[in-house]
């Protein structure tokens, strides 16, 4: 595999900087080059809704999301950085270091594959900064309605079983994770991230080649990425590459400085080892619940009954119950939850309505975990427009049917 | 390094195939804006906070992409930056 970060720094300054050039234009900058595909259709991916090219960006839309598993060419797209490397399976190679590491290992695909217990986890993938564009006043930011995320079932290996390969030192303190996509420029921090060693041992915590019964795509990580159940998709590393077991906390601009929420202020997911007096890494997902039937403002030609769907999650815990009013928040009655693929999965709810006569209606939706954390009414305001999860109204205008 | 960066500013603002054509508003300092910004990133993320920096914000988003991310502006440029995003991508 070509390190093109690596190659762009080395050939910095001398005339090899001809073929870093080439080597952009192969990946990153041009990352929806092929075919005849329109511009705003990435390789490989159905009609997403776009909201940056290049890092490529593009969130599912809601419809999508009246499926159990989010299929892999519908499943949304996020990025940092826009050179996105296309790499070969067989020339991939995850390293294993760090200065809590008592054997530095090197492992290929095969190796992975055929040395360790193979496991599935069905898991929602969610982007820490979802449904941020519905922030008032807006926070900067990917302007994000509520498709960047999906649920989906990741085949792989543990973290843990990989890692107790190369065996841990008493000092570790933190796994740093860090992928094949980069920044353009040399002085760009790399996207790299870290768990704590708690976390990244958890059993449920994977290193996934396959989504939903095929390998990851391309724009999802391919040939391997993290898949950390129960915590938001910042973690969730693609093209993962390297993996270090470290003694002292990871530095880097990603930890320190992005992705980080006002302490105390969510419930769940501590990381010691990164907080600061006041702030400390997102972590856990909250409570959260999402229509996926029915639109804002969406006028019905009748007043039949009709079945009110969607999903709801949370960090782990599992679904206790999801509530539907139709009367703005003044009646709540439950709805009915389907199968449950386990706690990390999101959990799909249907609810039939009746409604009694014509006119308008405020719809509300709302989750409750089995931790007993449930939405309220308005999303907990912080700096960078993570975590929001207020219970969802919508207006539904129902015509006086014949 | 000025080599690296030079043939990847041109590059940027002349041959980002396959990308959606964002078509900044034609005043001065357009060409600053163009050249330095895509040089990482399409124009799109201008273009989606145009109703949401004012002054402080584009003053702070501009600090972040030299100082967090590293982008080579100097001084004079990045107050001509500021200037065009601000008059004509200001909340």
């Amino acid at each position: 595999m070509v390190d093109r970060r690596h190659f762009i720094k080395t050939s910095a300054g001398s005339l090899a900087a001809l073929g870093s050039l080439a080597l952009l234009q192969r990946s990153g900058l041009a990352a929806a080059t092929e075919g005849a595909l329109p511009a705003d259709t990435l390789s490989g991916k159905a009609k997403l809704i776009k909201h940056t090219d290049r890092p490529p960006n593009y969130e599912t839309p809601v419809s999508d999301f009246d499926a159990p598993f989010t299929p892999n060419d519908r499943f949304f797209v996020r990025y940092h950085h826009a050179v996105i490397p296309d790499i070969k399976a067989d020339e991939w190679r995850l390293r294993i270091g760090g200065d809590a590491v008592n054997t530095p290992l090197e492992f290929s695909l095969e190796q992975l594959r055929t040395d360790f217990e193979q496991v599935e986890i069905a898991a929602l993938c969610l982007c820490s900064g979802n449904r941020r564009g519905l922030f008032q006043p807006p926070v900067p930011g990917i302007q994000w309605g509520s498709g960047a995320m999906g649920n989906a079932r990741w085949r792989g290996v543990r973290l843990k079983d990989v890692l107790a390969k190369a065996g841990i030192d008493k000092s570790a303190l933190e796994v740093s994770l860090a992928g094949a996509d980069s920044g353009v420029l040399p002085t760009t921090p790399d996207f790299v991230k870290s768990l704590p060693l708690d976390k990244a041992l958890d059993e449920n915590t994977l290193i996934a080649f396959d989504m939903n019964g095929e390998a990851l795509p391309h724009w999802n990580g391919f040939p391997a990425r993290l898949v950390v159940p129960g915590w938001t998709a910042t973690y969730w590393i693609k093209h993962l590459t390297a993996l270090n077991v470290l003694s002292k906390p990871f530095d880097g601009f990603w930890m320190k400085t992005a992705y980080r929420i006002p302490k105390d202020r969510f419930p769940g997911g501590q990381f010691g080892s990164q907080e600061t007096g006041a702030a400390m890494p997102i972590t856990a997902m909250v409570v959260n619940s999402l229509i996926t039937n029915l639109e804002d403002g969406q006028t019905l030609p009748s007043t039949q009954a009709m079945e009110i769907k969607g999903v709801a999650w949370d960090s782990g815990n599992g679904i206790a119950q999801v509530e539907v009013s139709t009367d703005g928040g003044s009646h709540w009655q439950q709805a009915a939850l389907k199968q449950d693929y386990g706690r990390f999965s999101w959990r799909q709810w249907h609810w039939v309505f009746e409604p009694k006569h014509s006119g308008t209606y405020r719809i509300m939706v709302r989750a409750t975990s089995r931790s007993g954390e449930k939405q309220a009414l308005e999303a907990i305001p912080n700096p960078s427009g993570y975590h929001h999860n207020a219970v969802q109204k919508i207006t539904l205008h129902l015509a006086q049917g014949e | 390094m000025r080599i690296l960066i030079g043939l990847l500013a041109f590059f940027a603002a002349t041959a980002s195939a396959g990308e959606s054509p964002i078509f900044l508003k034609d005043r001065p300092g357009k060409n600053q804006v163009v050249t330095q910004c895509a040089m990482c990133h399409s124009l799109d993320y201008i273009t989606g906070h145009a109703t949401i920096l004012d002054r402080a914000g584009w003053e702070k988003t501009v600090g972040k992409m030299i100082n967090a991310m590293g982008a080579p502006i100097n001084n004079a440029d990045k107050q001509v930056i500021i200037d065009y995003l601000v008059q004509n991508y200001g909340n």
